[in-house]
């Protein structure tokens, strides 16, 4: 009997072959079947027809286990997909750019598939489009040429009916968009703001806020349709048109006065925030829509700054926020901050801004670190002007100086320099102190610094002053400024003599411990002040008056040991000989050790020193070697000058700040005299005014220094012998000095004074007469120097140079020429200003070739008449 | 205004970087590389926020992910804080209880969240549900969504 369904005329294959009903044999079982084959089987080309999954690249990728396999699957990849690219049409374009979007976020190079994006965007399917916007929004930026051609894709997709297609086209634009682009669009977004839909509205907002960001030229435009966008009860509408309207006010102060009239309708919004009940779709926390608050503060603040009327009509609301905003999560903390920030900006009332600063005093003692940050922050940028108010809170913004954050660590230092008066400051400075032992270096040179500047202002006696100032020096290391130990130097030389022995024995014990621990490199500015002072007060410390001062520690304890002289020079000894001192420190200590033979008076100890500093004669820094040997010579042939020479110095004066507190008294030591004597040649000058300590002499020695150090600075290649007892402001003036030299040649010509003449023989020699013809004025007298040559051959190359005291000043002209003929003249003219009326000397040169040979003559010029300045 | 927003990794592996200012290629990776050592290598007691050049950097770390961004100087940072959580929070509903393969895999799909939550460094949306509403509208737009064209 047949079966009923496979009558044989039915069945499709031949009677022989018929089969019984098989459940499998369908279309959705031959399908698989076949594709199985096909992967089985057949060869790869046909296999490829479809590319790899982007989640199946991925996992390949991920699965590699080198980075050299990582980068052999990945350039594979990227072969095939160049390939690819000849295609007219293609289903699987997205997909391979896709999967090269992957490649790109990995580091790989991927700018060959930029134009690829183009086709993808002009593309009709949404697909593509997507991710062809986002390949050109990662691999386009505004440099490449290629973004040029996006403007037409664009320009169409902009005109779309299809909602998502203009705000894909609108968020590309507001990624990328270059001055170009937005020029050639910004037509099209201001017509998509007036869009009735919601959802294009806020995509075109933002997009004409970032154009306007690009052209600021472009807003005008935007004017009309930006002010109906607050109008509106959506709420993406609303924050991206305050957004675009923040930007319109911060472009110019015009529009800032033209949105000045919306400050009732943004606090009407506000308010409507905050009492509206509870909105589902807008909570974050119990906080409605915070995101909108804060733009709204934000413009505000933007809108009241400056603005007495405007500032009034938004004190209420924000009062309100201030007061009724839950702090218990970050959300209302974030508004509270906010609104913070408008109240510090605006002209609000006092009681508003007091309100402000305790809010930031509570979130000091917030226990999220991010909200402390953010307060302390905040109180920075108002300290300077509600400074009483802030000091409520010291003693919390004392502690934010040990947390562990170093951005709250900072803050917490500025602000707490800001807050320094004389009532505490013996407390902060104590604080400081601490936090400047245990900062990092980053801070210690700023910390440092300010804690100096502080305790100049501050100081409640010269004791403590000094006190602090040791231990800022001990605690800051290395990273002091450069002036610091200048600064410290003057002060102790101004102290009384008492308080001197005291800097001296208290430095002591730092200069030794520090010796014997070995960590003077560490502190070597401490160690340059210790050897200074122990230099110039060395007897009062070795000697038995020191026991009757009182060296009580911190701790209550007076644990000072007297040293002996010997000790003093083992230290020295050790210090000297250290291998990690600079030059600097070791120029100090052998130059306080040459002092320290006139302060100690055993002969055992000057013997030793003199062994020392002969040592040092051949020292191999030529710096030192300097020194050694010319302070060697004052325990041979200049012996009798030692005790005079290295006298104690008079109490240094405090130059003003600007000019790196280079003190008016402070001059080279004494024996520079005797170095500056070898170089030149010239006989002593002014060694019997050493004897004498007052003002005048010193002001000579300075004086002759200075024009020695001048013209010897001319001479050799380095800077003159730099001064050990300020160093970096010496240096910096004499190489300052000399610039007047030549800076005076291109000095703009100043009136000429007072007629009456006097002439003044300067210099002859072979032949050569230099004049200088005197002419009286008030302050500023004029010199003509006049050359006249006798020789019979003419002087080629004539320079003629001059130089002052310190406390003069010299501008001189160009000279008329420099070639001087049998009978003729060379005159410049010289404009000395002498405001301290002191009498003139004046040294000059001259240096000229004749007959081939080069000569250079030198004199001083002391006699001019007295009354040359009036 | 955001300038940049980068996602990595703990190992310091780049998931998504959304820059809104136009810098040259080779700029991005350089800023890229140093900022993510510097967030790796804050420890956990830090706060969230570091003064970077000339730009204000918010992180937070989800799990295994750091979301970084990159504020301009007038920027609120407590804000800063609170749309990173909004992105997650988004990413969360779309993916369902998203994690960091979810981002891995389907980069893309991350782009289109952010891009329907910030437009040229501004914030476009407060409401996740309308954020939601225009993904799951764009999604369905996507010809051929089951088997996927890309995917």
């Amino acid at each position: 009997m047949a079966y009923p369904m496979y009558e044989v005329d039915w069945s499709v294959l031949p009677p022989e072959q018929n089969r019984r009903f098989n459940p499998a044999f369908n279309i959705a079982t031959i399908k698989q079947v076949v594709n199985e084959a096909i992967e089985r089987v057949a060869p790869v080309s046909v296999r490829m027809q479809t590319p790899t999954r982007l989640r199946d690249l991925i996992r390949q990728i991920r699965a590699a286990r080198t980075a050299a396999e990582e980068r052999s699957v990945v350039n594979k990849e990227c072969a095939y997909i160049r390939s690819t690219f000849r295609e007219e049409d293609s289903v699987w374009r997205c997909r391979n750019i896709a999967k090269l979007l992957y490649i790109h976020m990995l580091g790989y190079p991927a700018h060959f598939g930029q134009l690829e994006c183009l086709k993808l965007i002009a593309s009709p399917r949404f697909t593509d489009k997507r991710v062809g916007y986002l390949g050109a929004m990662l691999l386009l930026d505004e440099r490449q040429d290629v973004h040029l051609l996006i403007t037409n894709c664009l320009k169409n997709d902009l005109n779309s009916n299809t909602q998502f297609v203009v705000g894909l086209a609108l968020c590309t634009l507001g990624a990328i968009a270059s001055p170009e682009m937005a020029r050639d669009l910004a037509s099209e977004v201001e017509r998509l703001i007036k869009s009735p839909n919601a959802y294009i509205k806020k995509k075109a907002a933002l997009c004409a806020f970032r154009i306007i960001r690009r052209v600021p030229d472009l807003m005008e435009m935007f004017l009309p349709a930006t002010r109906s966008l607050l109008t509106e009860k959506n709420h993406g509408v609303l924050i991206t048109g305050v957004t675009l309207i923040t930007e319109m006010c911060e472009n110019s102060p015009d529009t800032l006065n033209h949105f000045k009239k919306i400050v009732p309708n943004l606090v009407r919004i506000l308010k409507n925030l905050i009492l509206a009940g509870y909105s589902p779709e807008h909570d974050v926390s119990g906080v409605s829509d915070p995101f909108l608050q804060v733009k709204i503060l934000r413009l505000l603040r933007i809108l009241g700054k400056n603005d007495a009327e405007a500032s009034e009509a938004m004190n209420d609301i924000l009062a309100q926020v201030a007061t009724n905003t839950e702090t218990s999560k970050n959300v209302g903390n974030t508004i509270l901050y906010e609104t913070v920030l408008s109240i510090m900006d605006i002209k609000s009332e006092s009681s508003l801004r007091v309100l402000a600063i305790n809010i930031l005093g509570r979130f000091l003692l917030n226990n999220d670190k991010n909200i402390r940050y953010v307060a302390l922050n905040t109180l920075l940028r108002t300290v300077h002007v509600d400074t009483s108010a802030v000091q409520r809170h010291r003693t919390t913004i004392l502690e934010c100086l040990k947390d562990p954050d170093v951005s709250i660590r900072r803050r917490a230092m500025e602000l707490s320099f800001a807050l320094i008066n004389s009532q505490n400051i013996r407390a902060m400075m104590k604080e400081l102190l601490l936090f400047l032992e245990r900062s990092d270096p980053e801070f210690k040179a700023h910390c440092s610094s300010a804690m100096v500047l502080a305790a100049e202002r501050y100081a409640p006696s010269s004791k403590w002053h000094l006190d602090t100032l040791f231990q800022v020096l001990l605690k800051a290391g290395n990273y002091l400024r450069d002036d610091t130990v200048s600064s410290t130097l003057q002060i102790v030389s101004a102290a009384p003599g008492e308080r001197q022995a005291y800097a001296a024995m208290r430095l002591w014990s730092s200069l030794e411990r520090s010796a014997v621990c070995a960590d003077a490199t560490e502190k070597q500015p401490l160690v340059q002040v210790a050897a200074w002072t122990i230099g110039e007060y060395g007897d009062m410390l070795v000697s038995e008056a020191s026991n009757a001062i009182s060296m009580v520690d911190d701790d209550g304890v007076d644990d000072f040991t007297r040293p002996s002289e010997e000790y003093v020079i083992d230290i020295y000894q050790k210090l000297l000989w250290s291998t990690q001192l600079s030059i600097t420190t070791k120029e100090y200590l052998l130059l306080s050790l040459a002092k320290l033979s006139t302060r100690l008076t055993t002969k055992p100890s000057q013997d030793k020193i003199r062994v020392i500093i002969d040592t040092f004669g051949s020292h191999i820094h030529i710096e030192l070697q300097q020194r050694g040997v010319e302070l060697s010579q004052l325990y041979k042939q200049y012996a009798h000058l030692r005790p005079a020479l290295l006298e104690r110095m008079p109490p240094m004066e405090a130059g003003a700040p600007e000019h790196d507190a280079e003190p008016e008294h402070d001059k080279p030591p004494p024996e520079q005299d005797a170095l500056l004597d070898l170089i030149i040649g010239s006989e002593p000058l002014s060694n019997g005014d050493m004897e004498h300590a007052p003002a005048p002499p010193t002001n000579n020695n300075s004086t002759t220094n200075d024009i020695l150090d001048l013209l010897s600075g001319l001479d050799l290649s380095t800077p003159s012998v730099p001064t050990p007892t300020t160093a970096v402001s010496v240096t910096n003036n004499n190489m300052a000095t000399p610039s007047l030299l030549l800076d005076g040649l291109f000095a703009p010509a100043q009136p000429p004074v007072q007629p009456q003449e006097t002439v003044v023989r300067a210099l002859e020699r072979n032949g050569v007469l230099v004049e200088l013809v005197a002419q009286r004025g008030g302050d500023t007298a004029a010199l003509t120097m006049r050359a006249r040559s006798s020789a019979s051959t003419t002087i080629t190359d004539f320079l003629f140079q001059a130089a002052v005291p310190r406390t003069f000043r010299l501008d001189m002209m160009s000279p008329s020429g420099t070639v001087l003929t049998p009978q003729g003249e060379i005159t410049q003219l010289l404009k000395i200003t002498n405001p301290s009326k002191t009498p003139l000397r004046l040294r000059i040169r001259v240096s000229y070739n004749i007959d081939g040979n080069p000569i250079l003559e030198q004199a001083e010029v002391n006699n001019f008449p007295p009354d040359l300045f009036n | 205004m955001m300038q940049f927003m980068l996602l990595f990794s703990r190992q310091g592996k780049l998931r998504l970087q959304k820059w809104y200012v136009a810098h040259p290629d080779k700029l991005k990776k350089k800023i890229t590389r140093e900022l993510i050592t510097t967030v790796l290598a804050r420890k956990p007691k830090m706060c969230s926020f570091l003064e970077w050049k000339d730009v204000k950097v918010v992180y937070k770390r989800y799990a295994s992910l750091y979301f970084c961004c990159a504020m301009e100087q007038e920027d609120n940072e407590l804000l800063t804080l609170e749309l990173i959580h909004r992105y997650v929070e988004l990413l969360d509903k779309y993916f369902g209880s998203v994690c960091e393969l979810d981002i891995i895999f389907n980069f893309e799909k991350a782009y289109f969240i952010l891009d329907e939550l910030v437009l040229g460094g501004e914030l476009q949306e407060t409401s996740k549900k309308n954020v939601l509403k225009a993904i799951a509208a764009q999604d369905l737009l996507q010809e051929d969504l089951n088997d996927g064209l890309i995917h």
